[in-house]
């Protein structure tokens, strides 16, 4: 066999000196640039393209572009194979690789096409009314044996090696398809001077203009699209955006987009993406997104080699590919009758034209009489015949009486459907039109789109260009723009493209009408017989428009039936509403960048690069990376680092980065006042070079949040959060300013990134600080006592803050500088307390030193947890109003059996603890029931040279040494423990104070 | 949706964080009254159609807004400071 032996020798919108080379299942073909891969396989003869989802019949090209329900295939290999594109919009490239779908062991012998003699069980709710007994069987046995024998491509399962990017737009006028009404729209509001976005579903803009043919103003009509899209590239402010479809429409003007950049290529070019997702802002957007053909009902409608007319016509010119030697054209309007002279034209004959009206034209009669063909008016194609392929048709002439042809393809019209999905993505209803015999735009349109061509009923290219005029002077005007100077636009007639919905009358075999989902008319009937009969409750019934293609060719058809079935009109019946997205979007276009680690942004503390030269072992606290612990040579797991990291700061100095904590940075003569309200103890009282532990509660009486808040001059605070609560407590006090006290005087800014800062602390850690900081600031035990606060300056000048606080239960200051000094001042304090053996600790160490204090951090205040309940109930105060304060008094709040702060100690003492045990009394088995709290944090205590914890009790501040049990069911472990004071180390503080 | 900040100019909605009904959080009782706080804690209406929310512009100028959406469309038909809000009330008050 020749290569190519269904192109024809010239014509076509192909780039005959661009050879491409492309496998499908396995096997070599060649076609054209400009060749979609479906013009190629036909061009080579290939009819069978894939498998019926749920029969596993044989299937070819419906259609030419992204309605098509059959030709679904998986593209390219290993990690960037995608599945279930089509065939019709997936543009030839030298070396593409294409395997068909849902098949076993080959498209042309599958097993599972057995399922097709099974059909008349397999209809509508079969897996419903089938799989019921017994239940437990549906998960393990029928679910997975269906999803086997059903179902579409396969996912690559491996991480996508491409990358795919997010982009954002904004213009006047979008303009959304390409054809004659969209190219004059935009060349129209271009030339008012509006800013454009054309986006092309196709890489080649024209539209059907270039399967119809025809002239404009006396050109040929591809000569007329290249030059509108000239001048439209001439234009700067005109963004020509092809292979890019608009998915969706959402709310305030703002459309979806998927621009396939680089799909048309072997591989991706270094540093671009494959796709970029694109979200645009239009002040107007015009809907020019023409209309699609419907396929006809009969018997085995649905053999490859029996496609839609207007793309059989669109392979003949477009592509110059000759779908079939001999064809049957059936349609039900005058548009079908255009394929006749395409036909002949390319060399197809003509066996038969069947149009279901028993009145046509004239002119159309003598068309094909002059074609040879026998024409039957009035008539019915019955059935089609063939194996992988159509082989012959039925026809049911006017008088009753059946003819036979042979023939080698099918090509139908059922008239054509306005493609208005985009016009119901914000709910609106599609209207029956009864003189065009579609559904047209429901009368609330999304604000600011408007409708023009084919898309609103404008079938005929005259009237079409005409409407793509008017949007784009309408548009261009809205947006403040005078309307340019127009002239008319000459076209020749054009067939009328209306037809009527011809149901099938006789039923010789199975009638599609979903032809990815197989649904057939039967199917349709029976839903609405079983009472399934509302279009929203028959498509879930049957799945007719659930597919990828939600339904495309299929919906109209499928709801004409159900109309039909109980005796009403369609537009009684109504539709199903369209939602986003127009055609399938790939998961990666949506993430972008944002997958894996680059989810989101990770936060560095400036101490970062020095923490990795020590060899710490990160963790992720939120946004941010922090040293978990410093691990020296023979330490084989975290708890030896944790005891030296420990024993070193509790007996002489440690280090620890403590820059992620939220800073809020509070300025004005209320800034007292108004932290007063929203902790729950007192700030206003708070002497000038002080710092106060916080409290602060949400409004209906837990706690919110803790951290020191330090006042460094009478109308200047300092606030600290925790580092996971900081943005929500800066919201939460932007809140309380703006919306509830906005008379009070102040401002607040954040400044967590501003400092970073570090905690020392031990004995020594005075002694390492005094040698940084400037000898004028005398940080003796009596000038700068426990909870002092004060600016002072660093090696020589460089203005720090120094706060002494502790977390760790010793001596301990955290210095905090500007950001930009971090790393040089984390190595300074370094070597600094070189002499002391200063120790870097991470988060494990600062958390072990804190449960050995009983301090609480995020665990504890974990928003289920009271002041009282953490032993903090004498912080409020009584003496004025704060967030939280009414609804903390409620008495259920104050239940002596609330669950409580305690201490929690293995009694025999090498047991190990873990974090989400649930403690149960000594004796009483773990049951819910039984469930009296819960072990909050856990971890080795170093001092106490055993693994302690801190738990919420019921009433556990009055159970101290009473043993109960703390069992982990999901980990397996139950372990005895004591209940004892939180506070297990230095119970007295004096370590502070040293 | 976008929302027209009065300091930034019309934004995509990603930039701001809702709170809920302007009128109800806005109000924050001036009696320490268990009954009233607890409405004013846990209940509210849920219209459908136009309702004041409070929005904070996060992602640019950090100011609470109250935003008059129509909650079955998401049409925005005005925004007003918090700030400007409650220092009217108070002056009204």
């Amino acid at each position: 066999m020749s290569a190519q032996p269904y192109r024809v020798a010239t014509g076509g919108l192909i780039d005959r000196k661009h050879l491409c080379h492309f496998r499908f299942d396995g096997r070599e073909y060649t076609g054209f640039a400009g060749d979609t891969l479906a013009s190629a396989l036909l061009a080579n003869g290939v009819s069978l393209v894939g498998r019926s989802f749920k029969y596993h019949r044989p299937r070819g090209l419906i259609s030419s572009g992204a309605e098509e329900p059959n030709a679904l295939i998986e593209l390219r290999r290993g990690a960037a194979r995608e599945p279930n594109t089509r065939a019709t919009t997936i543009e030839l490239f030298d070396g593409l690789e294409a395997q068909s779908q849902n098949r076993w062991p080959s498209l042309g012998f599958d097993l599972l096409s057995l399922n097709r003699w099974a059909a008349p069980f397999l209809g509508a709710g079969f897996y419903y009314k089938t799989f019921m007994w017994p239940a437990s069987f549906w998960e393990k046995v029928y679910e997975p044996l269906i999803r086997r024998a059903a179902g579409l491509g396969r996912a690559a399962g491996a991480d996508d090696p491409d990358h795919y990017e997010k982009s954002f737009a904004h213009c006047d006028v979008l303009v959304i398809g390409a054809g004659p009404a969209g190219l004059m729209a935009a060349l129209t509001a271009g030339r008012a001077g509006a800013r454009i976005i054309l986006a092309n579903e196709d890489f080649v803009a024209g539209g059907q203009l270039h399967g119809d043919g025809g002239s404009i103003n006396g050109t040929a009509a591809a000569a007329w699209v290249k030059g509108v899209i000239a001048e439209l590239a001439a234009m700067p402010h005109v963004q020509i955006m092809p292979r890019t479809t608009i998915y969706g429409v959402y709310d305030g003007a703002t459309y979806g987009a998927v621009e396939r950049v680089n799909d048309h290529l072997l591989s991706v070019p270094a540093f671009e993406a494959r796709q970029r997702h694109w979200r645009i802002h239009a002040r107007r957007a015009v809907l020019a997104s023409g209309a699609g053909e419907r396929p006809l009902m009969f018997a085995n409608n649905d053999l490859p080699g029996i496609m839609l007319a207007s793309a059989a016509r669109t392979y003949l010119q477009r592509f110059a590919v000759k779908p079939a030697g001999r064809v049957v054209i059936a349609t039900s309007c005058d548009d079908g009758w255009a394929s006749v002279d395409a036909a002949l034209a390319a060399g197809v004959a003509i066996a038969a034209i069947v149009d279901t009206r028993s009145e046509v034209d004239e002119a159309l009669l003598r068309l094909g009489r002059r074609s040879g063909a026998a024409i039957y008016c009035g008539g019915e194609v019955v059935k089609a015949h063939g194996g992988h392929r159509v082989g012959a048709i039925s026809i049911r002439n006017a008088n009753g009486s059946d003819t036979r042809h042979d023939c080698d393809g099918v090509w139908m019209s059922g008239g054509f459907s306005p493609l208005i999905h985009l016009t119901s993505h914000l709910g609106a209803r599609p209207q029956w039109d009864e003189r065009l015999q579609a559904f047209v735009p429901g009368q609330t349109l999304p604000a600011g789109l408007a409708v023009a061509g084919a898309a609103c009923g404008d079938f005929a290219l005259g009237a079409c260009i005409a409407a793509g005029q008017r949007a784009g002077i309408e548009a261009a005007q809205a947006c403040g723009f005078s309307a340019p100077a127009t002239e008319p636009i000459l076209c020749p007639e054009t067939p009328a493209a209306v037809g009527v919905i011809a149901l099938p009358r006789t039923a010789a075999g199975p009638v599609f009408v979903d032809f990815q989902n197989d649904v057939t008319a039967k199917d349709i009937a029976l839903a609405a017989r079983e009472g399934y009969s509302s279009p929203e409750l028959a498509k879930r019934y049957t799945t007719l428009g659930m597919a990828t293609d939600q339904g495309k060719t299929a919906n109209i058809n499928g709801m004409a039936l159900l109309a039909a079935t109980r005796g009403k009109s369609i537009a009684q019946v109504g539709t199903t509403v369209y939602r986003p997205p127009y055609t399938p979007v790939s998961f990666g276009a949506l993430a972008g960048h944002h997958r894996g680690k680059d989810f989101r942004a990770t936060r560095l503390t400036p101490a970062h690069h020095w923490a990795q030269e020590q060899g710490a072992v990160f963790m992720e606290a939120g946004a941010w990376m922090r040293a978990a612990w410093f691990p020296k040579a023979g330490e084989s797991d975290w708890v030896e680092s944790v005891i030296r990291e420990t024993k070193a700061t509790r007996s002489s100095v440690g280090l620890c980065d403590v820059s992620t904590l939220g800073k809020i940075d509070i300025q004005g003569a209320d800034a007292g006042a108004f932290l007063d309200r929203v902790y729950c103890n007192t700030f206003s009282t708070l002497a000038v070079g002080r710092a106060r532990y916080g409290l602060m509660l949400r409004e209906d009486g837990f706690v919110m949040d803790d951290g020191t808040t330090s006042r460094l001059t009478p109308a200047h605070f300092l606030m600290t959060t925790t580092t996971s609560n900081a943005s929500k407590v800066m919201q939460h006090l932007e809140f309380c300013h703006q919306a509830l006290w906005p008379d009070l005087d102040l401002h607040m800014v954040s400044v967590s990134e501003h400092w970073a800062q570090y905690s020392l602390a031990g004995p020594r850690s005075r002694n390492v600080l005094q040698r940084l900081v400037d000898r004028q600031h005398d940080i003796s035990n009596e000038a700068f006592p426990y909870m002092g606060a004060r600016e002072i300056t660093i090696s020589g000048g460089l203005p720090a803050r120094l706060y002494r606080i502790s977390f760790s239960g010793e001596l301990a200051y955290e210095l905090a500088v500007p950001a930009r000094y971090g790393d040089a001042t984390v190595r300074a304090l370094m070597a600094a307390g070189g002499e002391f053996g200063i120790t870097p600790y991470g988060l494990e160490t600062l958390n072990a030193m804190r449960i050995e204090k009983g301090h609480v951090t995020g665990s504890e205040l974990n928003g289920t947890t009271t002041a009282r309940d953490l032993g903090l109930g004498r912080m409020m105060s009584t003496k004025k109003d704060y967030i939280g304060r009414v609804m903390e008094e409620r008495p259920a709040l104050r239940d002596e059996k609330r669950w409580r702060l305690v201490g929690l100690k293995p009694v025999d003492r090498s047991h190990r603890l873990k974090a989400g045990g649930h403690l149960v009394g000594r004796h009483e088995p773990a049951v819910t029931a039984n469930d009296q709290g819960y072990v909050t944090s856990a971890s080795y205590s170093p001092m106490l040279e055993q693994w302690i914890g801190l738990g919420l009790l019921s009433a556990g501040d009055k159970r101290h040494g009473e043993i109960i049990r703390a069992c982990d069911l999901l980990r397996q472990s139950e372990v005895e423990v004591e209940v004892c004071d939180p506070v297990f180390f230095d119970p007295k503080g004096e370590r502070l104070h040293g | 949706m976008r929302i027209g900040c009065p300091y930034c100019g019309e934004r995509w909605n990603d930039e701001f964080i809702v709170l809920g009904d302007a009128d109800a959080l806005m109000k924050r009782p001036g009696e320490a009254q268990f009954a009233l706080f607890y409405d004013y804690v846990y209940l509210r209406d849920n219209p459908a159609g136009r309702h004041r929310e409070l929005w904070y512009h996060q992602g640019g100028c950090r100011q609470w807004l109250v935003v008059t959406r129509d909650t079955l469309n998401h049409t925005v038909h005005s925004v007003e400071t918090a700030r400007c809000v409650a220092q009217d009330r108070e002056a009204a008050s």
